[in-house]
């Protein structure tokens, strides 16, 4: 009953003195609302660049044939004739964690269509290729597996090509010419957009691998090997079990180094995943100190409070109020200011990120953690910058405090 | 009785006799820096229920500090102070503040009203710490302002209201919870005459009703309305008597014309 009493007395100092209270909240209103914008913004860009990192495949292993070496001379990764056909099928018949395979080979060159010509790339690709990217057929089809062993001269078009040869008329069922060899075809891809590097991921085209084996590189050998793990977490075991097999394959001794590079997109997806986690805690750190500043502007307000009700504090005092009494009312008139500017401050903060998600187009997105964290915090800034004011008016003398001026 | 030991908040209670307040060579000093003040230099004071007493003095002479102490807000330096026979001397901070709360009314010269709060909720204030329901402070309340005439003005703020009207809020205030005693510091000294008057006849229509009422004042007109009159000088009574023939407020006040706007209703 006692202790109701001096809430009630809380809230009718608060009460009396409407602007000061609202003033005092400001601070943590702006605080909160601020760490609530600003953590919704760095979850948003977080889940931005995960997706743009998943469009890349995250869980895409790619595997390289070694360096070769003559004599000290080291030529570089990817210049050993190490990887195969074979390698590729061993891959998808012997590894559980891999889902897709996909041997890859490559070219460049001049593409001609008509009184068009563009350059470009060539990829030579498996038939799984465009589930291992992620990747759609937009207008046509993909090839079969009769292609790869036929090593028919067909071709599916990346978007920029298309764009670039057959600007007025749908490329599919057209012939092309790629360094004087004609190719029939078959399908346009989707737009994909550029990669991490900001490369034209569109500027491409595809073809069986051993088409472009046979017609254009004439490389008999595998320049890469294109594997897909059967999940996000199975990759660390997809690694694991094609460099046992390749190992096995290649007949490497336990102490010799690998013949073969695997390179892992995850490396890439976690690196970009930590700078966008950098900037929410940065953000959010930013955000934090507007919320101290916010405290600190509490505790002012508290302290010249004490001050200027010196003698309302006496009052009290001659009347019975015991020290407890005093410090109890004035940390739960913080605790009340800081609460109140709490659910505002967030209130504000969700109507701020959702303003900003619609103008900005950013994705933004409120978690119960930030709610929680900021709202715990401002409770903890209210009990540790009320305290020591209460603690200052729960001290006072009560003569003294009578006789203030 | 000096030796009487304050054990629970139930002795506070307790009525032992009509003796209410006993003080026995009551020293108070004060160090100030490197000197030591001697504010009151061994007062003894007897006064029983139902007294009303003016206490008075010149400035320095330790009328103020004798009723800081009588009011539970400051603690002998030596000697015993005793009221309802509790020992006051022997009291913590917390339990000061209860007694202030249970036995004491405080009436100030400058009203002590809360701003910007109605008349009621000041009178509220001491049941605040208490452990009294809402509804029956806001009871005890009305109750007490009616006591002084205000019951229709318990919703206005002390700037709503004259200064007879703010003291009477406070009288109020002081009553609520029973006191046993009223100590008023000065209770006209912001006040003009007639208004003083009025006030004073508050005083005694509640001494009448039994309450004691122990009054700080420099002014003789106002001590004469009291029926004991004590005065001070250096820290020491010099004279301590009854008022054979004390003043009646209810008849004075016919003789003040009145005089400006601040004309009670």
């Amino acid at each position: 009953m006692k202790s109701l009493n001096i809430i009630i007395a809380a809230f009718r100092a608060l009460r009396r003195n409407k602007m000061r209270s609202f003033l005092t909240m400001l601070g943590i209103i702006i605080g909160v609302s601020a760490v609530i914008t600003m953590l919704a913004i760095g979850q948003g860009a977080e889940y931005s660049v995960k997706q743009q990192i998943a469009s890349l495949g995250t869980n895409v292993l790619i595997i390289f044939p070694g360096s070769q070496q003559q004599g000290g001379i080291r030529v570089g990764a990817g210049s050993m004739t190490t990887l195969t056909e074979d390698d590729a099928t061993a891959i998808s018949t012997d590894c559980p964690a891999v889902a897709f395979v996909s041997p890859g080979t490559f070219s460049g060159g001049q593409v001609i269509a008509g009184n068009l010509n563009w350059g470009t790339s060539i990829q030579g690709v498996g038939v799984d290729y465009i589930q291992i990217r992620d990747w759609n057929v937009q207008y046509g089809n993909f090839f079969t597996d009769q292609d790869i062993k036929g090593a028919t001269k067909v071709c599916i078009l990346g978007k920029t090509v298309a764009d670039n040869l057959f600007p007025d008329s749908d490329p599919v069922g057209q012939n092309i010419r790629i360094r004087n060899v004609p190719f029939k075809v078959i399908g346009v891809l989707s737009k994909k957009g550029q990669n991490a590097m900001g490369q034209d991921q569109d500027d491409v085209i595809l073809a069986p691998y051993s088409t472009v084996q046979k017609r254009l590189s004439h490389y008999p050998y595998l320049r890469q090997i294109l594997v897909s793990a059967v999940g996000p977490k199975e990759i660390e075991t997809a690694q694991k079990q094609v460099t046992d097999l390749l190992r096995m394959r290649h007949k490497i001794a336990g102490f010799e180094g690998d013949d073969f590079t695997i390179r892992n997109q995850s490396d890439l997806a976690s690196a970009a995943t930590a700078t966008s986690q950098i900037l929410t805690i940065l953000l959010a750190s930013i955000a934090s100190v507007s919320l101290l500043v916010g405290g600190i502007g509490i505790m002012n307000i508290m302290l010249v409070s004490v001050t200027e009700r010196t003698r309302e504090i006496g009052i009290r005092m001659s009347v019975g109020a015991r020290g407890k009494d005093i410090l109890t009312q004035f940390l739960i008139e913080a605790l009340v200011l800081s609460l109140l500017g709490g659910i505002t401050g967030i209130i504000l903060g969700i109507v701020g990120s959702k303003l900003i998600s619609n103008f900005a187009g950013w994705p933004t997105f409120i978690t119960a953690f930030s709610i929680l964290l900021s709202f715990g915090f401002s409770i903890l800034v209210g009990l540790f910058f009320g305290f020591y004011p209460a603690r200052k008016a729960a001290m006072l003398n009560p003569i003294d405090a009578l006789r203030y001026e | 009785m000096s030796n009487e030991v304050y054990s629970s908040p139930d002795d506070l209670n307790v009525k032992s006799n009509n003796r209410l307040i006993e003080i026995e060579s009551l020293v108070r000093t004060y160090i100030l820096g490197e000197f030591e003040v001697h504010a009151l230099r061994g007062v003894s004071l007897k006064v029983t229920h139902g007294e009303f007493a003016a206490i008075m003095g010149a400035s320095g002479s330790g009328k103020s500090t004798f009723m800081n102490i009588l009011g539970c807000l400051d603690k002998p330096t030596k000697g015993s102070y005793s009221l309802e026979g509790i020992d006051i001397g022997k009291l913590a901070r917390d339990e000061l503040a209860l007694i202030r709360n249970k036995k004491i009314g405080f009436v100030f010269q400058g009203f002590n009203l809360l701003s910007r709060t109605s008349a009621l909720e000041n009178v509220e204030l001491p049941l605040f710490y208490n452990s009294v329901s809402n509804k029956l402070r806001v009871e005890k309340s009305m109750e007490a302002l009616k006591k002084v005439g205000l019951e229709e003005r318990a919703y206005h703020y002390p700037n709503q209201l004259s200064g007879g009207q703010q003291q009477r809020v406070a009288i109020a205030r002081a009553l609520v919870n029973n006191p046993s005693i009223v100590l008023a510091d000065e209770p006209t000294g912001n006040l003009d005459s007639r208004t003083s008057v009025e006030v004073m006849e508050i005083f005694q229509s509640l001494n009448e009703q039994g309450i004691t009422i122990i009054l700080v004042t420099h002014e003789p007109d106002i001590a004469a309305f009291a029926k004991r009159l004590i005065v001070f000088r250096d820290g020491k009574i010099k004279s301590d008597k009854l008022n054979a023939d004390p003043k009646i407020a209810s008849e004075v006040i016919k003789s003040i014309p009145l005089i400006d706007e601040e004309v009670e209703t």
